[in-house]
């Protein structure tokens, strides 16, 4: 096994791109896209009761310069966006991005003129989540799902050509301290 | 206080209104559009009626042959502590209103909504730009002939 080759010889062999989306994944930084009542959950989420760092995601940066992956949590209006595309083109690459609760995904309830029906018409998402909004548990869900398509596809595909996750209401994460 | 206000609006400005009711208590006025501001200005600085708030003014659609915007203004007397409703009708072919900017700052954004929302141009407004759509969108979305989910393509959205 791999740790008694490293007690033996005292070091690995991997395939570069696995260690490196290894690396990549269990530090996504997230960009906080709070535009309405999700981003209450968002920050829940980053709340000591569930508690994203257990995930390695705690560092919200409000500056897209910094991140890694996008949560979108909220109504994005068509005047709002022009706001999203920019930051989402400002972040560095490799970049990912979560669609958090329904307005995002699809428009929601706002079947209305003045609102995006799914943002996925301007930016290429990686992870869905439904829910309206959805619970924490989802969102920490959707950033698991993610961490492990990232190890899966690695660092060759773009983001557009990536595969799309679709995650449910009901989630199998729990809260921190919360038996299964 | 609804006679009263009748009593003193009857006094100066009988010629400008074209038809009151009163319901539950609720008086409203429709004045003609070209009085508009006399009629505001009187009620505003009349001491004994005061009327030194506006609390709302919006459009309607009545989406009929004549007569289709109107145009309603929300009065508060906090010296009262009396509500007053005005009403100016406005044809299609010339949506044009008189600002009231000029008696109450606070209409500017109101106005600005109205434009925004049922295409009511009002004259003499110092920046009579759209509140909520993009400026360059060319629709009234709240008129009643504006389809609920929009014109297909008439916002640009950023290339994916």
């Amino acid at each position: 096994m791999a740790l008694e080759s490293l007690q033996r010889d005292g070091f690995l062999t991997a395939r570069l791109d696995d260690v490196i989306s290894w690396a990549r994944k269990n530090s996504l930084w997230p960009m906080p896209m709070g535009i309405s009542c999700c981003a209450i959950e968002m920050m829940a989420t980053a709340s000591p009761r569930f508690d994203i760092s257990r995930f390695g995601s705690e560092v919200m940066r409000f500056t897209p310069r910094q991140c890694d992956v996008m949560i979108v949590a909220g109504t994005v209006t068509y005047k709002m966006a022009k706001v999203v595309r920019k930051i989402y083109d400002q972040m560095p690459d490799p970049k990912w991005v979560i669609s958090m609760g329904a307005c995002a995904s699809s428009g929601g309830m706002f079947r209305s003129y003045s609102v995006v029906q799914g943002i996925d018409q301007f930016i290429p998402v990686d992870v869905f989540v439904a829910g309206c909004p959805p619970r924490p548990e989802n969102l920490l869900h959707a950033l698991l799902e993610l961490q492990k398509k990232i190890q899966r596809e690695g660092s060759g595909v773009r983001p557009g050509q990536r595969e799309k996750i679709f995650i449910p209401e009901t989630s199998p994460v729990p809260a921190a301290g919360v038996a299964e | 206080m609804n006679d009263l206000i009748m009593r003193r609006l009857q006094e100066e400005c009988a010629a400008s209104i074209e038809r009151t009711e009163e319901f539950r208590g609720d008086l409203t006025v429709t004045v003609k559009k070209e009085e508009i501001v006399r009629v505001c200005q009187f009620l505003n600085r009349d001491q004994e009626l005061a009327f030194d708030m506006l609390i709302d003014l919006f459009g309607v659609d009545r989406y009929r042959p004549e007569a289709r915007f109107e145009v309603v203004y929300n009065l508060y007397s906090l010296k009262n502590k009396k509500y007053l409703r005005l009403k100016v009708r406005v044809e299609e072919e010339t949506p044009v209103v008189p600002t009231v900017t000029g008696v109450w700052p606070a209409a500017n954004w109101h106005e600005r909504e109205t434009f925004d929302m049922f295409g009511l141009k009002f004259a003499g407004h110092p920046d009579l730009r759209r509140l909520y759509m993009p400026e360059e969108f060319e629709y009234y979305p709240l008129r009643k002939d504006f389809p609920l989910m929009g014109i297909p393509d008439s916002i640009p959205l950023p290339r994916r």
